[in-house]
């Protein structure tokens, strides 16, 4: 059981997190054979003899998955060696065609690096990228009739090997993480960096992403690491904050009931909300990598390498730096584009064509998102050009409009496109400014409504405002509503 | 004198024979003689006759094939799409292959016809053909010896006249050795030449593939089909191959054949040793020069090869575990399941490969055993290339003894040093061949025993290889000096 600890003691120790993700690559074909890279399928209906690990096949590798792996690495800063290799992983399992994995052991395709994020709260971190390098992805078990879905007591197992093969990227981070928190911040900007980059759709459901986490604490003023446990088996970014988080408390609980933390894998059991131990490290496989003969060793060409680096544009991070602190954005706004590319494009484009972003990402997240909801249209794919948003925004800031007028030249712009500017002219929306022509809206108003009229001046002030509404109905909306208000004032007084 | 492969494509091309006729001779060819031979695990005699008359319909449709008409044995560790694919293994014994090698591909391309598929020792380790699990191969010149190995049941077929031309593989001499002891050439190519795509892999930095034939005219032929880049292969080399079996010199006129210091053959019996220093008086007759080389690091061959092939193997064996297809004995869970598919499944010398590989690739011993090795590897190609800036071509021979009885070799080292002359030639991925040149009666039998001479040259110099070959047997003919024990051969 996992007692929870005070504030106080939590505050005493600090947790120490890395995290290991595998990212499968959205290829078309698999890493080393020309079978189709697909989620789902009817099992076994997307193998070959190389994926299926049948005697006397040999693999091929995928150069796409070679450079979305250096793009990858690219986009975080790293190191891209000229040499690189790939190794053979030894060990048995039965959704593992070959018994061997094809992976990288000491000369990944990139190493170093730096992710930046962000918190819900604005805050930014960072954390030290080790290394990523490219593998195979084994197949898929399952195992009936042992309750707990584990091949442990099963009475038998079916593999579906249409994701053995799939190109399989490891980033592996050092250990710069401070909390759950900035564990999922971490994940987040990996998920947002490799969409960006049309790398991985990193969907946890489809298992496009999984992670695992290294997690150790330390009194908050020690200086050497404490003794990690490493989590498995988390499958959405809930879990894992959830699982580190309990394994945080579990340590603290174990090293304040005088115990000590031993290195081991534990699996997170969502429905338990706990870890429990899968195994010990004296357990550990003895791997056996050496240099696959089978393929012959990666030379990465300068060149190459800057071709990719050119295809590599602004990442999530930058691009929230630029709206939170260049344009002001919320947090919230600034993740809700970053979270929608072709979104973030839109809004971009109404960005540079208009002085104020703020309105622009109010209009874009707002009224044409609701609109996009509602129709099932992208904002990007509809009829509403982004110079009409910079239009209109710009009409609403010269007090033509209102942004009452405004949300209906958006409805109209939505039906059938064209220029804000036109269409406020064309329906004569333009806000009424003069003085006396409002006037005679608020006459009209105040001679229909004299008992309110009376109660305002009896000192029921709730009045006024439905007055301004009458007098925008009467002027069928167009009306300066400061004005209005103003005049109605001056003249019940 | 039967055909050669030449002889039978040019008859076929023109229709004075029918492919299907020399098909229909070939298997009754079999039948009469490979009770007594074995070299045959798995016949193909329906597919043979069916891809016979593809052949012969194709010819009649104005094509010109390479090997028209040209009867194939293939070594059991090929894949041949439909077909039984054993390895000589009863842990495939009856597992068919989905799909079919390249080099297999393009012999049946280039009209070869497909007649079965011969014995070998189990994935090819062994020397003998003695480590098959399922079938004994006699050598054709003497029922009571071995044809070597690994790829004796192909070597054993060219040589009783059950096959024209077959398919071998050598890894550290499994086409060179059988080669020498069933008096046929034997030709492996330079490492990456032949796409291993459908080799069952022994240990995949040292499989080559390459023929047998009864003359290196034959070899050259089957060589020129099969060599060439294959994109599914990625260790398959991406260089232009020069044509060689029209190409071949006849005389060495200019040629400098380096005799290496360290493969003396002091210490072989002086009959034999006799027969190379006549080869090599044989050479110099032909007009080339001997000069002397030196291999020093050639003599840790042998114990680089036994750290990397079994380390290579180790590792391309996991995959016979029993889940997907091949033997499977069942357990109580996953591990034993394994655990009993693989005790059950692989013979004693497989089973001593893989330990020797797991425990030099395991933590702690890896720098120590796999690293060292490769090191030493390096070095030993460094010799060689060093030994080729003085001369064109090594000779030295290609066994350390003619074919030996039945059972004469129990301890497996002395098993390991008949492959002596031809290991350090894998190692550094040298193009290399066996040729016949002489034979002696050895002292526990009576009838003379053909001994292979080793040619070797450097990296992709095929066509300098295959032309030496070709001098020296057309000058002197040992191969037809010496008649097969079987009944009706070379009739």
């Amino acid at each position: 059981m996992t007692a929870v600890a005070s504030p106080e003691i939590r505050a005493k120790y600090q947790a120490v997190i890395g995290l290991e993700c595998h990212v499968e690559l959205k290829t078309a074909t698999k890493m080393f054979c020309g079978c189709v890279n697909e989620f789902g399928g009817e099992p076994n209906t997307h193998v070959c003899p190389v994926c299926l690990g049948m005697p006397g096949a040999l693999p091929v590798p995928n150069k796409k998955a070679i450079e979305l792996v250096i793009k990858a690495g690219l986009a975080f800063g790293a190191e891209i060696p000229n040499y690189s290799k790939f190794d053979r992983k030894n060990y048995f399992y039965p959704d593992m065609p070959k018994d061997y994995q094809i992976s990288q052991y000491d000369m990944p395709l990139t190493q170093g690096g730096v992710v930046r994020f962000w918190l819900p709260d604005g805050t930014r971190g960072e954390c030290r990228l080790t290394r990523i390098h490219l593998e195979e992805d084994t197949g898929k078990s399952t195992h009936a009739g042992s309750g707990d879905g584990r091949i442990a007591g099963s009475e038998y197992s079916l593999v579906d090997f249409n994701r053995a093969g799939v190109p399989l990227m490891e980033c592996v981070s050092e250990p710069d993480i401070r909390s759950a928190e900035e564990a999922v911040a971490y994940l987040d900007a990996l998920k947002r960096t490799f969409v960006e980059l049309a790398v991985s759709d990193v969907k946890m459901e489809e298992g496009s992403l999984r992670c695992d986490a290294n997690v150790s604490i330390r009194p908050v003023d020690a200086q050497t690491l404490g003794t990690k446990t490493e989590i498995k088996n988390m499958n959405s970014f809930k879990s894992v904050q959830r699982a580190i988080e309990s394994e945080i408390s579990r340590q603290i609980g174990v090293l304040e009931s005088g115990g000590r933390i031993v290195q081991e894998t534990r699996g997170w059991d969502e429905a338990a909300g706990t870890t429990h131990v899968m195994r010990s490290k004296e357990e550990a496989h003895d791997y056996r990598y050496f240099p696959d003969p089978d393929l012959t060793p990666l030379e990465i060409a300068a060149g190459d390498i800057e071709h990719l680096r050119a295809e590599v544009r602004e990442l999530p991070f930058e691009r929230f730096e630029r709206y939170a602190d260049g344009f002001g954005l919320s947090v919230a706004q600034a993740s809700q584009l970053i979270d929608n590319p072709s979104l973030a494009e839109y809004f971009d484009r109404v960005a540079s064509a208009s002085s104020d972003p703020q309105a622009g990402a109010n209009h874009v997240l707002g009224e044409l998102s609701r609109l996009a909801n509602e129709t099932g249209i992208a904002v990007a794919d509809s009829k509403v050009r982004p110079k009409a948003i910079a239009e209109l925004i710009e009409l609403v800031a010269a007090k033509t409009i209102n942004s009452k007028i405004a949300k209906d030249v958006i409805t109209r712009l939505w039906a059938e496109g064209g220029s804000a500017k036109e269409i406020v002219a064309k329906e004569g929306l333009a806000q009424v400014s003069d003085p006396s022509t409002i006037e005679a809206f608020v006459d009209e108003v105040l001679g229909s409504n004299e008992k309110i009229v009376a109660d305002i001046r009896g000192g029921k002030d709730k009045g006024l405002q439905f007055l301004v509404g009458q007098v925008m109905k009467a002027s069928r909306g167009k009306a300066n509503p400061k004005l209005v208000e103003e005049l109605l004032r001056k003249k019940i007084v | 004198m039967a055909q050669t492969a030449m002889e039978i494509a040019a008859d076929v091309n023109a229709r004075r024979r029918s492919a299907r006729e020399v098909t229909r001779e070939a298997l009754a060819r079999i039948e009469r003689t490979d009770g007594d031979v074995g070299a045959y695990l798995t016949r193909l005699d329906e597919f043979a006759l069916e891809h016979a008359e593809g052949v012969d319909a194709r010819v009649g449709a104005g094509e010109t094939l390479p090997l028209a008409g040209v009867p194939l044995a293939i070594k059991d560790n090929m894949c041949v799409r439909g077909t039984r694919t054993t390895c000589g293994s009863k842990i495939l014994a009856d597992w068919v292959a989905p799909y079919t090698a390249t080099a297999v591909l393009r012999l049946l391309e280039a009209g070869a016809i497909p007649l079965g598929k011969t014995n070998l020792d189990e994935f090819a380790m062994g020397s003998s053909c003695e480590n098959s699990a399922l079938g004994v191969t006699r050598n054709p010149y003497d029922l009571e010896r071995v044809p070597g190995g690994s790829s004796g049941g192909s070597a054993a077929a060219v040589a009783a006249d059950e096959a024209v031309i077959a398919t071998g593989s050598d890894t550290g001499g499994s086409i060179r050795e059988p080669a020498a002891f069933c008096n046929v050439v034997g030709f492996k190519p330079t490492y990456g030449r032949v796409s291993r795509y459908g080799l069952v892999a022994f240990a995949s930095s040292l499989d080559q593939i390459g023929p047998f034939a009864r003359t290196v005219e034959d070899a050259a032929l089957v060589y020129d089909v099969i060599a060439g880049k294959d994109p599914m292969d990625a260790t398959s080399v991406d260089l232009p191959v020069e044509p060689t079996a029209r190409h071949l010199r006849d005389d060495l006129n200019g040629i400098r054949v380096g005799i290496v210091r360290e493969f003396t053959t002091d210490a072989l019996p002086a009959v034999v040793a006799d027969v190379y220093s006549i080869a090599y008086r044989e050479l110099e007759k032909l007009g080339a020069t001997l000069v002397d080389v030196s291999l020093p690091t050639a003599q840790y061959g042998l114990a680089t090869y036994y750290l990397i092939a079994p380390a290579e193997c180790s590792s391309n064996l996991a995959r016979f575990d029993g889940v997907r297809y091949g033997l499977r004995v069942n357990g109580s869970d996953v591990t034993e399941m394994y655990e009993k598919t693989r005790a059950a499944g692989f013979g004693a010398e497989v089973k001593r490969r893989i330990l020797i590989g797991t425990y030099a690739l395991s933590s702690g011993y890896y720098d120590a055993y796999y690293v060292k090795a490769q090191k030493v590897r390096t070095l030993i190609a460094a010799d060689f290339a060093k030994a080729f800036e003085r001369c064109d071509v090594i000779a030295s021979p290609a066994a350390s003894s003619p074919a030996f009885r039945f059972n004469a070799k129990s301890d497996p080292y002395s098993m390991y040093l008949m492959d002596y002359y031809t290991i350090p030639v894998s190692l550094a991925g040298l193009p290399s061949l066996s040729v016949p040149c002489g034979a002696v009666i050895p002292e526990d039998g009576t009838r003379p025993m053909p001994m292979g001479l080793q040619l070797v040259t450097p990296l992709f110099e095929e066509r300098r290889l295959l032309g030496v070959a070709n001098a020296f047997e057309k000058a002197t003919q040992h191969a037809s000096k010496l008649t097969p024990q079987i009944a009706g051969a070379r009739a």
